[in-house]
């Protein structure tokens, strides 16, 4: 049963994107490493830095797309699992500093020194250990996601209001953490990170094998995604996304269905937030700003939402453009940012994989054998003929579109 | 309580009101076991209301409703009462439109409804053969593999009495089962009902007053909330009241 569903996980196209993937986490650092800088094929420590940083991007508009695209949760508070799961990964990353840091603190971080803290928190112990790090790394996301979900799902919280609701937890968080006396470094988050697994951080050996280690957990994801929307809870959650009500009276728990689907968007984020901190070299409380959890679902949307590959196209490539017009036209990006949303809801509802297949239907049904004429065709049975096509075109290509928010 | 025994379905006294206006109004019915029930009744009668309270989206302020002669309906929630084996056809038919027709009837198969079974659940010859069997029930065999959105309206409306079928319920809800279907499609439909009723109990709410005639069975008429009339069409439609307020001279 449970070998059926890891077989259905790795369909046609799931197999692509987890074996490009995997290839591209052996490709690019060894690009980097074996071939001397200057040889044609080198890739730049910089750019594997950046890839790496938009591979985690990745994973979190994957992790959004499984709660919208497939069950129709619009969640704008994905990014506060994305940060907590980077401050649990900061915390692990300040405890390794050790007596290095300015102060030359043996256990406590420079900054609970110049807040005069006597002790380490209570929430900071264990924090030195890589293991206990990773496991909060999974754990804090997913529990905050899973008493969240509770609530809000079983008081059927949905559409609009519960993307709200979503807002507001993030927007709490992050003003939680500008708090110096939270304990977490207050705005100017947890940084100057020196070794990780007692490797320098900065070294370029490192920083292949994060860029490797995120490959690695993107395919995970992908995997795992896979493996989910294919089986039969994936057909459910997207009857849920269709048609709540429907769903319960065929005696599915909507409830737990969403709150499922959430926790492991919010577990798949808090991995995401790990592995971006180390390649950026700082967490702080602006990556829980609201903005930035709406960005994730214009990646997500700009991709496709509701396929696997779609959230994972539109985050590299609105990233790519982001980090192009950051350094050419600064003041233009959010213009830009915001005219590409608008012009994806508008033209591509189904993002740039949706056009992939639009364009397949339209040359799909230009090669179809030409239907036999009767009569000399004239110019206008001609023209109306067109508009008839262009319009049958329209009815086949138009298949039901996810809703956002309902 | 111990009238509720050897019924299917049993309310006594039922009311409900929203915001003043009273929905229902003391309302009983009862339906035996492998027995069919036709209600009409005008507009605003309370016959969607009365389904929303058996399948557990309303809860009513006064009146009890048991299922199988001992569940006590008002204090579960749709999904289980669900579970327990009812299942509802809603008035607008409602499928899961971005999904095949083979999809909208394997996920109302009857099979553990939990999250880790659902996820690891892997078709099996006889789930297929079910399924199989249904699409012959329900005329869809042809267009298995199409999207619930390329059928048409009566074939939506048959695709979900399919996926009644297919929670294999003990007691089936259906609301206006034969709006948009052609004359044919709603004899054929009546023959269907008919035949589900010999093993099911079966409650069926319709306007069109030639298919009920098809149905044959018991009817109710329902106005303001409550009983107006019980009996055979004939019956019914010969009563005077029912005549005013609902058929019109």
């Amino acid at each position: 049963m449970i070998t059926q569903a890891l077989f259905r996980a790795l369909d046609k196209k799931a197999i692509w994107v987890v074996a490009i993937l995997l290839v591209i986490a052996l490709a690019v650092p060894a690009a980097n490493l074996l071939i001397p800088p200057g040889s044609p094929g080198h890739v730049p420590n910089y750019l594997v830095t950046l890839f790496g940083k938009y591979l985690t991007y990745a994973m979190l508009a994957l992790a959004l797309d499984l709660v919208w695209g497939y069950c129709g949760i619009l969640s704008l508070g994905h990014g506060a699992f994305f940060a907590l799961g980077g401050y649990a990964m900061g915390m692990y990353l300040m405890r390794q500093i050790g007596d290095r840091g300015v102060y030359g603190d043996p256990v406590l971080p420079d900054f609970m020194v110049f807040l005069n803290y006597s002790e380490l928190p209570w929430f900071w112990q264990g924090m030195d250990q890589f293991w206990f790090a990773m496991l909060m790394v999974v754990l804090v996301p997913g529990l905050l996601a899973f008493v969240f979900g509770w609530f809000a799902f079983r008081s059927r919280v949905t559409g609009v209001y519960l993307s709200i609701i979503t807002q507001a937890m993030t927007y709490a968080l992050l003003l939680a953490f500008f708090r110096n006396d939270m304990g977490f470094g207050g705005n100017n988050g947890l940084t100057d990170f020196k070794d990780i697994l007692g490797q320098p951080i900065t070294a370029t050996t490192t920083r292949a094998s994060l860029f490797a280690a995120t490959a690695i957990a993107l395919a995970l994801s992908v995997f795992i995604c896979s493996m989910i929307v294919n089986s039969k809870l994936g057909k459910v959650m997207i009857a849920v996304r269709d048609a709540e009500s429907r769903a319960r009276f065929l005696g599915y728990r909507v409830e737990y269905v969403k709150l499922f689907a959430f926790v492991v968007s919010a577990v798949i984020a808090g991995i995401a937030g790990a592995l971006y901190v180390p390649q950026v070299g700082i967490i702080n409380p602006g990556e829980f700003a609201p903005a930035n959890s709406i960005e994730v679902v214009i990646w997500t949307a700009v991709g496709g939402r509701g396929t696997i590959i779609g959230p994972i196209i539109g985050a590299i490539i609105v990233n790519m453009g982001k980090s192009y017009f950051t350094g050419a036209l600064p003041e233009l990006w959010l213009f830009a940012l915001g005219g590409l949303f608008v012009f994806v809801t508008l033209f591509l509802p189904k993002g740039i994989v949706g056009l992939i297949g639009q364009w397949r239907g339209y040359s799909e049904w230009r090669n179809r054998p030409a239907p036999p004429s009767d009569g000399a065709p004239s110019g206008e049975a001609h023209a109306s003929d067109l508009a008839e096509r262009g319009e049958n075109t329209k009815t086949v290509t138009r298949a039901p579109q996810p809703k956002p928010a309902e | 309580m111990s009238k509720a025994l050897d019924t299917m379905l049993y309310l006594n006294g039922v009311s409900v009101s929203f915001d003043g206006f009273k929905a229902l109004n003391s309302l009983s019915i009862i339906v035996k076991p492998a027995e069919m029930l036709a209600i009409i009744g005008p507009n605003g009668a309370g016959k969607t209301t009365m389904m929303d309270i058996i399948t557990g989206k309303t809860r009513p302020d006064a009146g009890e409703v048991y299922f199988n002669g001992r569940t006590d309906l008002t204090k579960l929630d749709e999904a289980a009462i669900a579970n327990l084996g009812i299942g509802r056809k809603f008035q607008k038919p409602t499928v899961f439109e971005s999904q095949s027709v083979w999809d909208n009837l394997e996920m109302a198969l009857k099979k553990p409804r939990g999250i880790f079974s659902t996820l690891f659940y892997a078709s099996d010859r006889e789930d297929k053969d079910r399924i199989l069997d249904i699409l012959e029930t329900v005329r869809l065999a042809g267009r298995k593999d199409d999207l619930a959105a390329n059928l048409s309206h009566g074939q939506k409306q048959w695709l979900e009495i399919g996926m009644l079928l297919a929670q294999d319920p003990k007691l089936l809800l259906v609301d206006e089962p034969v709006a948009g279907m052609t004359d044919a499609e709603t004899v054929e439909t009546a023959n269907l009902l008919r035949e589900i009723s010999k093993t099911r109990s079966v409650v069926v709410v319709e306007h069109d007053m030639s298919f009920v005639r098809d149905l044959d069975t018991r009817v109710t008429c329902l106005a303001e909330g409550t009983v107006l009339a019980e009996g055979s069409l004939e019956q019914v439609s010969a009563n005077p009241t029912v005549i005013e307020r609902y058929l019109g001279r």
